[in-house]
């Protein structure tokens, strides 16, 4: 469950961002090649919210495809897994996103 | 640019459209907004959002580059040690210590959620050793390494192993400053391991395959294991041993010594 760990420094993140003011909602950017499950995150997050600025706030995630491109014949193709070919077969794929891990935004009850 | 909600208007107190048609003003000072519309929180650029743009492991990464540097500064060749639990990361550390202890200075970070057990393995074996225990942690962190290095004070020039927490999944997204990641899979597992956890394999330099030994008992192809691993990480390198008999030992300090060698070139 590094879940938690993850968990644990988006709410770190945010309660320095937030410089004491309470934070109604936090919107993350979790790509589905980042290797977290967003599922994961949004149980724990209440319960590492709780008791700081982030008490009670709303989680937003926005999950992110995986999307890579073909080294063989530069075609740019959804990735699902880390080791999905290109539809022309290659495996020499780069990849572009899905691997995002980001705190996008937060929204703060009180304009400081 | 406002610096309230991100778009292109100008931040003072001014009204402005957003693309989408909504408008609204930006107070100042702390006192409220007036609103122009049907003002609903959370649409994406309400009056309080601040935009944050932050990579969650960052503070991570930033304590593992620290780690880097100053192993650099060492020319310390520092592995990061994975596998399920169960798979020989002691057993091969021993093994190593045991066989090339007299002409290669090895010293090791012990990961575990409990207990010492480890570290008194790798001690007896004798090595120096220091336990970092996780307590519900599933993975080490850069943080964790750092105070164990404290701890440890490894010799210039000698090669730090770090043993990672058994599990083949949380330990992958968690750089610790080492020079590369090695991912032990033992021939008792199945050899789809490299499909089934593929960040771990995706993450790891070498793939080293354990307890070779017993491959005349049990269902494991060798070949397979490999390409399906090659499948997620196509530069994978791979090198076969038995931590019990000692055999394939002599590819795995080969490997080893072709890396030393990278990080005592460095300037």
């Amino acid at each position: 469950m590094h879940e938690l760990a993850i968990t644990r420094s988006i709410v770190a993140i945010v309660g320095d961002a937030s410089k004491g003011r309470k934070v109604a909602r936090v919107a993350v950017d979790i790509g589905k090649l980042s290797g977290v499950m967003a599922d994961a995150i949004a149980f724990c997050f209440p319960i590492v919210a709780e008791g700081t600025a982030l008490h009670g706030a709303a989680l937003d995630i926005n999950l992110i495809d995986g999307w890579a491109r073909c080294g063989a014949c530069d075609t740019e193709f959804v990735a699902d897994t880390l080791f999905t070919p290109c539809p022309c077969g290659s495996r020499q794929a780069i990849r572009l996103r899905g691997e995002e891990l980001k705190v996008k935004a937060i929204e703060l009850e009180e304009a400081g | 640019m406002c610096g309230i909600c991100g778009c292109g208007a100008a931040a003072d107190g001014e009204d402005h459209v957003h693309a989408d048609g909504t408008r609204h003003r930006h107070g100042h000072g702390g006192h409220s907004h007036d609103h122009d519309h049907d003002h609903v929180h959370g649409h994406g650029h309400g009056p309080h959002r601040v935009d944050l743009e932050a990579r969650i492991l960052a503070k991570n990464d930033e304590l593992a580059a620290r780690n880097r540097a100053w192993f650099a500064g060492r020319r310390i060749l520092a592995i990061n040690l994975m596998s399920s639990p169960g798979a020989g990361k002691t057993s091969l550390l021993e093994r190593m210590i045991r066989d090339w202890g007299r002409d290669l200075a090895l010293s090791v970070l012990e990961g575990d959620q409990a207990t010492a057990l480890d570290r008194d393995r790798i001690r007896a074996a004798g090595a120096p050793a220091v336990q970092l225990s996780t307590g519900t942690g599933c993975h080490l962190d850069a943080e964790m390494v750092a105070r164990g290095l404290r701890e440890l004070d490894p010799a210039d020039g000698s090669v730090v192993l770090i043993e990672n927490v058994g599990n083949l999944v949380c330990p992958a997204l968690f750089d610790l400053g080492e020079h590369a990641k090695a991912v032990i899979l033992s021939v008792t597992e199945g050899e789809d391991k490299p499909l089934k956890y593929p960040h771990m394999f995706a993450a790891s330099s070498v793939m080293i395959v354990n307890k070779i030994d017993l491959l005349p008992h049990v269902d494991f192809d060798v070949a397979r294991a490999v390409a399906f691993a090659r499948t997620v990480n196509p530069g994978i390198d791979m090198v076969e041993v038995s931590a019990k008999t000692g055999q394939g030992l002599d590819r795995w300090r080969h490997w080893l010594r072709h890396e030393a060698k990278a990080v005592h070139a460095s300037p």
